[in-house]
């Protein structure tokens, strides 16, 4: 962990830099250093670096090659709509402005690799040239050869160029099933509570000293680590609740040293903070205010957005999204029981059907045609509604609402169907509001 | 393109010919459509007048209402783009640095109304903070590609047209739409404003102004698409100054369901809830309809037809609104006396004036007229009947009576409300629309519910009642007319009468009656005796004397009944009501709510419906065999079960088409097919098919199934 990054290519000082900006993954970075090797050296062609969110790869291999200044270009999947895009963005880091504009209209790989190896020469570098493709899950989603060149380019290009790639996800759901060259693979661990601290810890504020902010980073980690071991989650939280933390010192009421009362003060705080840990609702500003009101009124809870999960609809759209969640969640052969006045009396263990006995709220909601939501409509609603245009648009607008969704295309013109896209809870909360008792028309609950 | 439809189907979107129509088509249009006649260009003039007053009034009262939100946004987003990285302090900017600013803007369900939120955001925004805005909807961004050239569309489009120099930036093409190309851009950009060779004049205006980009509904979009432009802006949020704004008409949780945790914590998301739609209803309404200002008022159907459409159907004002222009339209286009319903006085008296006999005798045929004249007294009807100028004088006087009418009416409305609304169970309505509609439809106080609020109100205890009433005060405070202020005078006599209850007898008041049933009770009795006692207290209790405050209490009631019965009549007894208050309902539902397959049923069924052709005409609601071909086969294909024989379809139309040309159902020619007759069968059942009507089917050959039920 402590062990210094050191490489006989590089200056040592330098390195000592570079080592600084990367608390816990120096260990990484050596590895990583000595696979490059020295910057006249060729390399391996391809390197897989892999490791969850936020473990600092695309931080270790971007610090190296910029504090080193090496020739490297880095480019993100997600930017990349087209290949194309991403040929240019190489193309321009590495050899500057004017070539990309040598790339065809809708470049192939084929064209890439021309131009690379016209200009490679051209501007002949004495160090490896690095490529870093962050995001690489995306690259399966592009051209199938796409993936295989790239991990071999340095054959292709005839240069010394090494292609770094960078993923969540482990190599083994990349390798294509033709087969291809095998880069070298790295895993990046997640930090350990230990390295949390450390790394947290240098986000000093001014105004205090190091040692209250580690404090108060300990407090945190010791209340958040057992749910939530993202860095920037816990930075989020850090910087929320810092303030608060700070609030008697700024009152002149304890002291710095003291962290027991510091501890009490801080806790229900964290307790609260906890509640929303990861649904990120609300910014630092409306949580502070938030915090201050609830101080006010005590009882009130905390809100975040989603608290406000209420949603305000037309009459009949109510009535549309009901009917829309009884044919989405009871079978169809049911509808005579529930809707027709005069139905007999249907069993419900000899009527089912062998797979009907599962519950069909574990199974989720199933398609259906519009035909059977507007019967069930006319059934559910108490007035005698006209099957006007204005009706059928609500059902058009629950569906950009998303509250519906379509199946099958949107041209599709004849016979579209549905399927309801909201919970129990919100239809019980909808349906109260229109005194209309849907427990009692679910096949589930019966 | 958009349209204003929510549902599918193809639109016709002609090239807007600039000029192609000047505005006095529209004035002959207008009187092309008027069964007046003569005086139409007036009325279109006055149907204008009245409709740009009512228009700006609803502008300048939507800007009012969005006023807040869009303050709070706007006080954000300056924030955003000075604030964290300058002010609140380097060491929250530099926590904060990597996320970008995010405005959550939850605006309600009524999504045709956002249009104009949004409009009037973007200027707002134009004005005072930032030129780079980029308004984007959800069906023009289905890939990200096209996301990209959008926004790079309308942020370096805009500005290039700003600009107007010969060096403009040439619109970015395909494969260069991306957020490095709009980076590059915004550096030449804020380098070129912040050299000091071309002063800016905008000296406020920060040095490098944000770029807002807001989703007009964030519903609607691909998640995926959503997810990676926020990724790819999170790279670059160091170099561009980016602001996102989410419109969202549902819930503010959709955010979760649409962004998953690892994009949405690249966000710092701030809140804005909007005015709920009823609420937006209830103000348009009470500067609309609950005003003397307008002259021209819907009864109480038409506002029921208006209101239904807004609570059931769509919550939307602007469509509310639009329903009372076209009600306004119809009103001045179908009514000839609507030339009398004018804003001012002056203008009144003259239409009056220059009133034509023929005008005057349609003034005679009005029914509310005609009572009117039977409760005069003989020879003022006959002096009503035959003088022009005596009708026009009268005329004059009943219309400032109508007017007088309505000043005194709203005033009392509102002060029926103010004291009805907060009664237990709420018997004449919560809203004010209600208890105006009530009123609208007949006599108020003959109601049951009017009747059962007076029986709570006369029970309600002294400090509501007061407070109740001095919210009476305040409404009748800002009228103007004699009567009104009379009221006022009397209502704080009563208050006054109330409040010097307090100092006079607080003791008396307490101990009177209540002591000897009580004493005699703590007697031992048998149960005759004690059966005796209470009923003596029953007794006394009903006959007790009214204290000092009931009595007082019954007055202010009584009062204000008083007030409802004078002034809460409803319209339809003022004579010449018809003159301000549009009444066919159901035109103005047939044209908002619309029906198309009732009219495809009709069209088919009844033929002369819309094509008014006497051929058509038949006595016992069957199809004549003159029909078009559609309907035959329409009305043939009714009498078949859910399969349909093709050939037997066949011929049973070449019968009817047969009998229709006047064939002899004796020859050998009669029900016969030939080419013609088979080749407008077929187009017949195609139509048909294209109508949704019936469809192919592969069950059995040579048959076509039926998809709708019934039949003859």
């Amino acid at each position: 962990m402590t062990a210094s990054l050191q490489h006989p290519g590089y200056d040592p000082e330098r390195l000592l830099c570079v080592a600084v900006k990367m608390p816990c993954r120096v260990s990484q970075a050596g590895t990583l250093l000595s696979l490059m090797g020295e910057p006249a050296q060729y390399s391996y062609p391809s390197i897989f670096l892999y490791g969850h969110r936020s473990t600092g790869k695309s931080h270790v291999i971007n610090t190296l090659l910029m504090d080193l200044e090496l020739p490297h270009a880095t480019v993100s999947c997600v930017e990349c709509v087209s290949v194309g895009l991403m040929f240019e963005r190489v193309l321009l880091a590495l050899f500057g402005p004017d070539t990309s504009t040598l790339l065809p209209r809708s470049p192939s790989l084929s064209d890439f690799v021309r131009i690379y190896r016209q200009q490679a020469p051209l501007s002949p570098a004495n160090q490896t040239r690095y490529i870093v493709i962050e995001k690489a899950e995306l690259l399966r989603d592009m051209d199938s050869n796409l993936l295989p060149v790239l991990v071999r380019l340095q054959e292709l290009v005839d240069d010394n160029v090494t292609v770094i790639l960078l993923s969540e996800i482990v190599w083994d759901r990349f390798r294509p099933n033709t087969g291809c060259f095998e880069p070298l693979i790295l895993y990046f661990p997640d930090y350990s509570k230990g390295d949390l601290q450390q790394i947290l810890s240098q986000d000093i504020h001014p105004s205090y000293s190091p040692e209250l902010y580690s404090a108060f980073i300990n407090i945190l980690l010791g209340v958040f680590y057992s749910v939530c071991r993202d860095l920037r989650e816990l930075r989020h939280l850090a910087a929320l609740n810092f303030s608060k933390f700070c609030e008697p010192l700024k009152e002149g009421k304890v002291k710095e040293s003291d962290t027991h009362k510091l501890w009490r003060n801080i806790e229900p705080h964290l307790k609260k903070a906890m509640q929303t840990v990861y649904l990120r609702d609300v910014s630092s500003v409306q949580w502070e205010q938030q915090l201050q009101q609830t101080e006010e009124k005590e009882c009130a809870a905390l809100k975040g957005l989603s608290a406000h999960a209420h949603v305000e609809l037309p009459y009949y759209s109510k009535f549309l999204l009901i009917a829309a969640y009884l044919a989405s969640y009871n079978p169809a052969r049911t509808d005579r029981r529930f809707f027709l006045k005069h139905h007999g009396k249907i069993k419900k263990t000899n009527f089912l059907k062998k797979h009907e006995k599962t519950s069909n709220h574990l199974l989720g909601p199933k398609p259906f045609p519009l035909d059977r939501l507007l019967a069930i409509f006319y059934s559910v609603v108490d007035s005698r509604v006209a099957p006007s245009a204005s009706v059928f648009s609500q059902i058009s607008s629950l569906v950009t609402l998303q509250l519906l969704t379509q199946l099958g295309h949107d041209d599709q013109l004849d016979a579209p169907k549905y399927k309801c896209a909201v919970a129990l809870d919100f239809i019980r909360a909808i349906s109260r509001t229109v005194n209309f008792d849907i427990v009692k028309y679910l096949y589930d609950f019966l | 393109m958009s349209t204003s439809s929510v549902s599918k189907g193809c639109f016709v979107f002609k090239p807007s010919a600039k000029k192609r129509r000047k505005t006095s088509d529209m004035v002959d249009y207008f009187s092309h459509g008027c069964d007046g006649g003569e005086d139409s260009s007036l009325r279109y003039t006055l149907c204008k007048k009245l409709w740009d007053t009512i228009k700006e009034e609803t502008e300048s009262l939507q800007d009012e209402l969005n006023r807040q939100i869009l303050e709070g946004l706007l006080h954000f987003i300056k924030r955003c783009c000075s604030g964290p990285r300058h002010t609140a302090g380097p060491w929250e900017a530099r926590m904060r640095a990597s996320e970008i600013p995010t405005a959550a803007l939850v605006l309600g369900v009524n999504v045709p109304d956002h249009d104009m939120t949004f409009q009037s955001l973007c200027e707002l925004l134009q004005q005072s903070v930032t030129p780079h805005v980029a308004c984007l909807q959800a069906k023009e961004c289905g890939a990200l590609k096209s996301l990209m050239r959008k926004v790079l569309e309308r942020l370096v489009g805009s500005a290039a047209e700003d600009e107007e120099e010969g060096d403009t930036h040439p619109h970015p093409k395909g494969a260069h739409c991306t957020l490095a190309t709009l980076c590059e851009w915004y550096e030449t950009k804020s380098k070129k404003s912040s050299t000091p060779g071309k002063k800016r004049s905008s000296e406020e205006e920060p040095a490098r102004p944000p770029i807002v980009i807001i989703f007009k509904d964030l519903e609607a979009f691909n998640p995926r698409v959503l997810q990676d432009f926020i990724l790819i802006c999170s790279r670059y949020v160091e170099q561009l100054p980016l602001i996102l704004v989410f419109g969202i008409a549902t819930s503010p949780s959709t955010i979760q369901q649409v962004l998953p945790h690892s994009v949405s914590s690249l966000l710092c998301i701030e809140l804005f809830q909007s005015l709920s739609c009823t609420q937006h209803l209830s103000t348009v309404m009470d500067k609309l309809i609950l005003t003397h200002y307008f002259p021209f008022k819907p009864n109480a159907k038409v506002l029921q037809v208006l209101v239904s459409i807004f609570l059931y159907h769509d919550f939307s004002v602007r469509n509310f609104i639009k329903g009372l222009k076209l009600a306004l339209l119809e009103h001045y286009l179908n009514q000839p006396l609507s030339v009398l319903c004018c804003e001012k006085k002056e203008e009144v008296e003259l239409n009056t004036t220059q009133l034509s006999h023929r005008g005057l005798e349609s003034v005679r045929q009005l029914a509310s007229f005609r009572r009117y004249v039977e409760q005069q007294q003989p020879q003022e009807q006959v002096a009503l009947l035959t003088s022009d100028q005596h009708m026009k004088e009268t005329c004059k006087k009943l219309l400032k009576d109508l007017y007088k009418y309505h000043k005194n009416y709203y005033p009392v409305l509102r002060c029926l409300h103010a004291l009805t609304c907060s009664l237990p169970r709420v018997p004449l309505g919560k809203q004010i629309r209600e208890l105006h509609i009530t009123c609208l439809e007949g006599n108020v106080w003959e109601r049951e519910e009017y009747r059962s609020a007076m029986q709570l109100l006369r029970m309600l205890a002294k400090e509501e009642l007061l407070r109740q009433l001095r919210g009476c005060q305040d409404i009748l405070k800002l009228c103007r007319s004699t009567k009104m202020r009379a009221s006022l005078e009397r209502l704080q006599e009563l208050l006054d009468q109330f409040e010097r209850l307090d100092e006079a007898k607080p003791e008396t008041a307490a101990n009177e009656g209540m002591t000897s049933p009580a004493k005699s009770m703590e007697k031992k009795t048998d149960l005759f005796q004690l059966q005796k006692t209470l009923l003596e207290m029953k007794e006394t209790r009903r006959t007790k004397k009214l204290s000092g405050f009931e009595i007082l209490r019954n007055e202010a009631l009584d009062f204000i009944d008083a007030l409802v019965r004078s002034h809460l009549v409803p319209p339809e007894t003022q004579p010449l009501h018809e003159v301000c208050y549009y009444s066919s309902s159901a035109l103005l539902r047939r044209h908002l709510n619309a029906t198309p397959r009732t009219s495809i049923q009709t069209a088919l069924s009844s033929p002369y419906h819309y094509l008014q052709n006497d051929a058509l005409l038949t006595e016992d609601g069957g199809v004549s065999n003159a029909a078009p071909d559609l309907c035959i086969v329409h009305k043939l294909h009714l009498e078949c079960g859910r399969l349909i024989n093709l050939y037997d379809w066949l011929e049973a139309y070449a019968t009817v088409v047969s009998a229709a040309e006047g064939k002899d159902p004796e020859s050998e020619e009669y029900g016969k097919v030939d080419e013609l007759k088979h080749a407008r069968f077929i187009q017949a059942v195609s139509e048909l098919q294209f109508l949704g009507f019936i469809k192919s089917t592969k069950q059995k050959t040579d048959h076509v199934a039926r998809l709708t039920w019934g039949g003859c």
